[in-house]
Parts: C-alpha cells; structure tokens; sequence
C-alpha cells in the first residue's frame, strides 16, 4: 500500500464519519436514535486510521515520506499546498492521537449514552481528530495552522456541548478567544517567516530558518511560543483549561489532556532548529513552563472538583514539557507528552467513570428528594468508592502512582529525564538550576495532590447523604475497557525511554527515534559538560524518593483525616493557601484589566457609534427612499392614457433628438 | 396648384396627429380604438403616396398586412371591451382603474 493512499485514509476517514454522522444526524432526524450505529461508525473511523499508521510506524524506514496532494493557493510568490509529512515525530504523535483517540471514542460510546445530542458529539470529536491529524502530518505552517484552528473549533464546539446551559457556553467563550490570542502571535510568526525566507514549507524553515538574523529569529521563535501558550495553556493564557471542565468528560480527556494541548509542544519540537538558535527564547520558556508547572500544582491541591484537579494538573504536566523544551531536551517533551497522554487519559476517564456513578448517586437521591445540593463531581462528597467500583480505582491509582513519579512507572522514566536534562544544561546556561529546583518542587507536590485526589474519592468511608441506602455501580465495559488498556500502557509506556545511566543511554529507545543526533527530526542541545555516572543515579534516586514520599505522606494525611486535612494546611499556610485557592486571582486580574475595559469601550464607544452612525446611515437612506416615493407615486395613475402620454412624450423628445442633435 | 408628394404626406401627418389625440384625451374607449385605426390609415396613406412617389409596389404590399392587422386587432380589442363593460358596465377608461387610491 502507497504512503499516499494511506494518508488519505488517514486523514480522511475521521472527516467522513464526522460528516456522516453531523449532516446524517441534522438531515434525518430518525437516525439521531440510532446510538449504535453512530458510536460504531465514529469510533470506527478512527481506530481504522490507527490501524494506518501503526503499519506506517512499523514499516517506517528513516526517510521522511513527503506527498503533495495538490496545490490549495498561489498567489505572487506564495505558493501552499496540501502536503504531508511523515516522519517519526509525526508518526509519534499520530499514534497518540489516533490510539488515545479511538479508546476516548470507545469510552464515550457508554458514557454519552441517553444525551439527546450523541449524534453531534461524535461528529465533533471526529471532526476534531481530523484537524489535529491536519495539524501533525502537515509538510507546512498552513496546513498545521488549518490543523491548529480546527481544534480550537472543535474545543469550542464540545466545551459547549450543552449549550443550553449559558456557564458552559461561556467557558466555551473563553478558551476560543484566549486561543486566538495566541493564534494571532502564531500569525505575526508566520508573516515574519514568509518575508524572511519566502516560504511556509518545513523544509525551507528548518534549512534556512536557524541562520536567520538574530533579532528576528528571537521574535518569530517568541512568538511562536506565544501561540504556543495559548494552545497549551501556559501562563497567561493558560485560564481557559480549567474552566474548559464544563464539557463533558471524555472532551476533557481527549482535547485538554492528550492531545489539542500537545499542539503548542509538537510545533516547537517540529521547528526544534530555530527555537535552539534563539537561545535567549529558550530561557524564557523553560522559566515560564517552570513557574506555570508550579503555580497549577499549588493550586491543585485545593480544588476539590476532581475535574479541576486533573485540569491544574494538566497545565502544571504542560509546564513541565515546556521546561524541558526550554532546556534544549525537545525529544524528552515529546516522550513526556506520550506518558501524559496514558496517565492522564486514564485519570480524565476513570474520573468521567466516578461522575457518571455519581450522576447516577445525585439520581437516586433526587428520587428520595436528598439531591438539593449534591455536585457529582465534588470530591468531599465522595470516599470509598474502590468498594463499587473495582476496575475504575485499580487504573486511576495506576495512573496516579504514574503521574507521581513511581519508578518504574511510565511517569517516573519521562519527569526524571526532563529533571535531568534540566540539572545537565546548568552548568552551561544560567537557567538550568533554578528550573530544576523548581521541578523537583512541583514533582513532590504532584505526587501529593494526585494521591489526594485519589484517597479522597476511593479511600475512607462514602460521604455522600443516604450511603447505606444509595450505592454507585462499576461502569460498562465500553469505560472499562480503554481505562485498563490505558492503565497498562501507563505502567509499561515507559520503557521506550530508559535513561541514560543504564547503557549508556543505548536503551534510549524515544531518543533513538526522533533525536537528531540518530537522524531523527527533533533537534537537541549539544552539551559539552557531562554529568558523572554517579550523580546520574543519584539524581534518579532523588526523583523516586520525591514520589514515594509525596505518595506516602499524602495517603497518611488524607487517610486519616479526610477532606478536612486541607483545613489543616489552611490553618497552617494561611494566606498563601487563599491565594493558591483563589487560583491567584489570575481570571479575575484580566477581568478587571482587560475584559472590563473592552467591554466598557464597546458599551460607551462603539455601541452608540453603531446605533446612531451605521444604522443612522442606512435608516437615512430607506427614508431618502420613501421621500422619494411620496413624491414619484402619483405618476402611477391607473389610468391607461397617462401612460400613452409618457410614450408620445418619449418619441417625441427622440425625435427632437435626432432631428436636432 | 398640384397637388404634389408633400400634400399626401402632411394629409398623413394631420390624420396622425388627430389619432394620438384621440388616444390621448377621449374618454369613450370605443372612440379611442377608432383613433387607433385613424393612425394605422394614416400609416397606410404615407406608404401608398410614398409608394407611388418612387414606383416601387413593395409600400403597397406592406399596405396589405397592415389592413389585415388592423382588422384583427379591431376585432381582439372590441372584444376585450366587451369583457371589460360585461365587468364594469362602464366605457369610460378612466373608471378602468383598479387602484385604491
């Protein structure tokens, strides 16, 4: 089979089932019912194109398949067509894409059971993976900034699934317009690298995009980064994610876990060679991954909506990629961001599973008149679940231990190789020591937020009203399943990135792949200085002894005491708790700086401008028109012989005309 | 005196005249048809003098077909005043006016 043939299937296999199943379930209303048939088709055309690229993977040679399918615009020198590319980052990220995608489309065939609106929302989230596979196997800027806004719709179309209700409409709002924030940054980039080199075309960019003059590589790679923290949520723009829980869970999951968050990561790690040739940029964003990674796991640890946890946590993990992206180790972002991808899949969906049982709690209650203020997603009211629902808390304390850093887990391999990277590029660059003090911070703090997270939901005794009478149940097979799959991989994923103290880095399996050094496509930074074998270790030792104390320390604490341990840190820390429980206040500073004036100024400026101007000016010229009217009228007598009049007139005058003109 | 081309035609010209003032200014539809067929002879007096004038029968022959029009078109429009006056039971053209104001 020609790589041509397959990539259009891949690409345009998820488009078709979003067409069959948006335009089916909008033309033919009997079909909206048909759940079966649209979460097989949906979840089909998915896990075919994983099928794809899994073959592509495995017969995937070293050379980058490049193939042009036509020509979208030309025009002066701008030429841009509808290529793709695939190369082993591209083939990395499409098999997340396409593997997380397909058991998040399984997973929502039983948690989107019963909505009314099942129909739209597989044609959404086919429609997505779509644009986001346009986004990783384009060969140009055009074709990954088609990819790129095509996710941000699709965020916006499924943030505000149930629209009906005006909050999630809102957060819907939200994460699309402080996307395109970034989107205009990633425009400015894009301008500035056709003037400079003529061309949006990868090739041209990477060949000729390094030896750019420098203070204008440093705008375009700053912008770029820009962009890249509005996609993925990074301070400042990094508000949206949170509020981005209104949508259903496995949106969550697959949008603001796995995979539209990733974008802002596989773009720089796609133009690795220029974000390494502003190393002043780099800086910059291995200090803002940092301080954001930081700043959300600070504030994870008050939230006590488990959406919200996993979300903070979300941008924190980003930060981390970010981090390490900033400290030239672009393949170890990419290999965090494949583990993060398991892990916290897992955990969006084993939360969506607890929700969906509590919905069913918040049900039962309403029945017996208990339900007045029960939220299914408040973790206070939760705590012994694992009795109920077994599978579910195996796979979310899997994929916690994960995140946490256990070793030997896939989260433990991946953070401990951006903490390394990180310890490694200080002794040549200034950043290196405070970012990495600041990760193994924000890693003790992750373990401790997660296994929080987990022991008050699954831990302890249920909290709920009415907990003797009212129990949850397990969820279908359809949640279970991409949950276990999801759970190993988070045990097993790991392995593909072994660090380097065992064999010298030979077992690198993820560095092997995309770095450059091996002829791979994602650049690194080359360091003279060499850490000694020793510190290696230690430095991995630390990293597990961080996790297993984060873990351990967190489950006694929120064992024994329950929800109300985060009253004693409250005593303890006193306003530094408020702060980080007010999220710092960052939505509320924008409102007051931006969102308030702009709305002043369109209320008193250009409201009135358009009430009185425009509208003024087109009222004047419908009232010109019935002036005239009132005037013109009378020529329509009705009588037959005024009109001969006006034809006896008429010959008249043209026959002066021609007699005498 | 001769009576010379130019007589015909201002004879012509005059019955003309006569014709669009008829159409334009007589309220009695059935006067307004007859003023209809006061122009077409009128026509037909200028295509004849015109016709002898340059000794060339074709003005005669296109006489013909206007002969035979005229007749048609009088036997259509009487018709159609009958159908009118069966509504209105009128023959005043200014009452012909379907227009509410």
């Amino acid at each position: 089979m020609n790589p041509s043939t397959l990539i259009s299937l891949i690409l345009l296999l998820p488009l078709a089932g979003a067409l069959f199943c948006g335009l089916g379930g909008l033309f033919i209303p009997a079909m909206r019912q048909r759940e079966g048939l649209i979460g097989f088709v949906g979840t089909a055309v998915v896990l075919v194109p994983f099928l794809a690229v899994l073959f592509l993977f495995l017969n995937f040679d070293g050379d980058a398949i490049v193939v042009d399918f036509y020509t979208w615009m030309a025009a002066g020198d701008l030429s841009v067509s509808f290529a793709y590319r695939i190369d082993q980052l591209s083939l990395v990220m499409s098999l997340v894409i396409t593997g997380v995608g397909g058991l998040i489309h399984l997973y929502s065939i039983g948690y989107m059971h019963g909505d009314p609106g099942y129909w739209r929302f597989f044609a959404y989230l086919n429609l997505f993976i779509f644009a986001m596979l346009n986004l990783v196997l384009g060969d140009n800027l055009v074709v990954l900034f088609l990819g790129w806004e095509g996710v941000g719709l699709c965020s916006y179309l499924l943030i505000g699934f149930w629209y009906t209700d005006l909050k999630n409409s809102a957060a819907a709002n939200k994460a699309f317009i402080m996307n395109r924030i970034g989107d205009f940054c990633f425009l400015l980039a894009m301008f500035l690298l056709f003037r400079e080199l003529g061309s949006l075309d990868f090739d041209v960019l990477l060949l000729e995009g390094p030896s750019l003059n420098e203070g204008v590589l440093y705008l375009i790679v700053f912008l770029l980064f820009m962009g890249a923290t509005g996609k993925s949520a990074q301070i400042p723009l990094f508000t949206w994610l949170p509020d981005a829980m209104a949508g259903p869970t496995p949106v969550s999951a697959l949008i603001h876990a796995a995979t539209m968050v990733t974008s802002g990561l596989y773009l720089l790690a796609r133009l690795s060679p220029l974000v390494i040739a502003a190393e002043g940029i780099m800086a910059f964003i291995a200090i803002i991954g940092a301080l954001t990674a930081i700043m959300a796991a600070t504030i994870a640890i008050t939230q006590n909506d488990i959406k919200k946890v996993l979300a903070y946590s979300t941008v924190s993990q980003l930060g981390y990629m970010f981090l390490a992206i900033g400290v030239g180790a672009f393949f170890v972002a990419i290999f965090h961001l494949v583990m993060h991808a398991f892990f916290k899949g897992c955990l969006f969906l084993g939360s969506g599973s607890v929700i969906h049982s509590m919905h069913d709690v918040e049900n039962q209650l309403a029945e017996s008149g208990d339900a007045a203020e029960f939220d299914a997603q408040d973790m206070r009211t939760m705590g012994g679940l694992k009795k109920f629902m077994p599978s579910t808390r195996a796979t979310f304390l899997i994929a916690t231990l994960a995140i946490a850093g256990i070793p030997l887990l896939s989260g433990f391999f991946s953070k401990d190789e951006i903490l390394f990277r990180a310890f490694e590029s200080a002794s040549t660059n200034g950043y290196g020591m405070f970012v990495w003090i600041i990760g193994i911070v924000t890693a003790f703090l992750t373990a401790v937020y997660m296994i929080r997270a987990y022991v008050l939901t699954f831990e302890g005794e249920p909290r709920w009203p009415k907990a003797e009478t009212v129990k949850p149940h397990e969820s279908p097979w359809t949640m279970t399943l991409p949950l276990w799959v999801l759970g190993i991989l988070s045990i097993v994923g790991g392995y593909i990135g072994l660090p380097g103290v065992l064999a010298r880095g030979d077992w690198n399996l993820i560095h092997h792949y995309l770095g450059e050094s091996f002829g791979g496509p994602v650049a690194e930074v080359h360091t003279e200085a060499h850490v000694a074998l020793s510190t290696e270790w230690m430095l991995l030792a630390l990293g597990g002894a961080i996790a297993i104390a984060g873990v351990a320390l967190g489950w006694r604490w929120y064992s024994k005491h329950g929800p109300a341990f985060d009253e004693i840190i409250r005593a303890r820390f006193g306003w530094l708790y408020r702060v980080a429980e007010g999220k710092y206040f960052v939505d509320e500073a924008y409102d007051k700086v931006i969102v308030r004036p702009v709305i002043g100024i369109a209320e008193k400026g250009f409201a009135p401008f358009d009430k009185y101007v425009v509208d003024g000016l087109v009222n004047a010229v419908a009232f010109i028109t019935r002036g005239l009217s009132f005037v013109l009228k009378y020529i329509q007598t009705g009588i037959v012989q005024t009109y001969a009049m006006a034809f006896v007139i008429g010959v008249i005058l043209v026959l002066a005309l021609m007699l005498f003109g | 005196m001769e009576v010379t081309l130019n007589w015909y035609l201002m004879l012509s010209a005059f019955l003309f005249v006569i014709g669009v003032l008829g159409v334009l200014f007589r309220r009695n539809v059935i006067v307004i048809l007859m003023s209809v067929e006061l122009m077409l002879n009128a026509v037909n007096l200028t295509l004849v003098a015109l016709s002898q004038h340059m000794g060339d029968p074709t003005g005669q022959i296109l006489v013909f077909f206007v002969i035979s029009v005229a007749a048609a078109e009088a036997a259509v429009g009487l018709a159609i005043i009958i159908a009118i006056f069966r509504n209105t039971l009128t023959v005043d053209v200014t009452k012909f006016n379907l227009f509410k104001y």
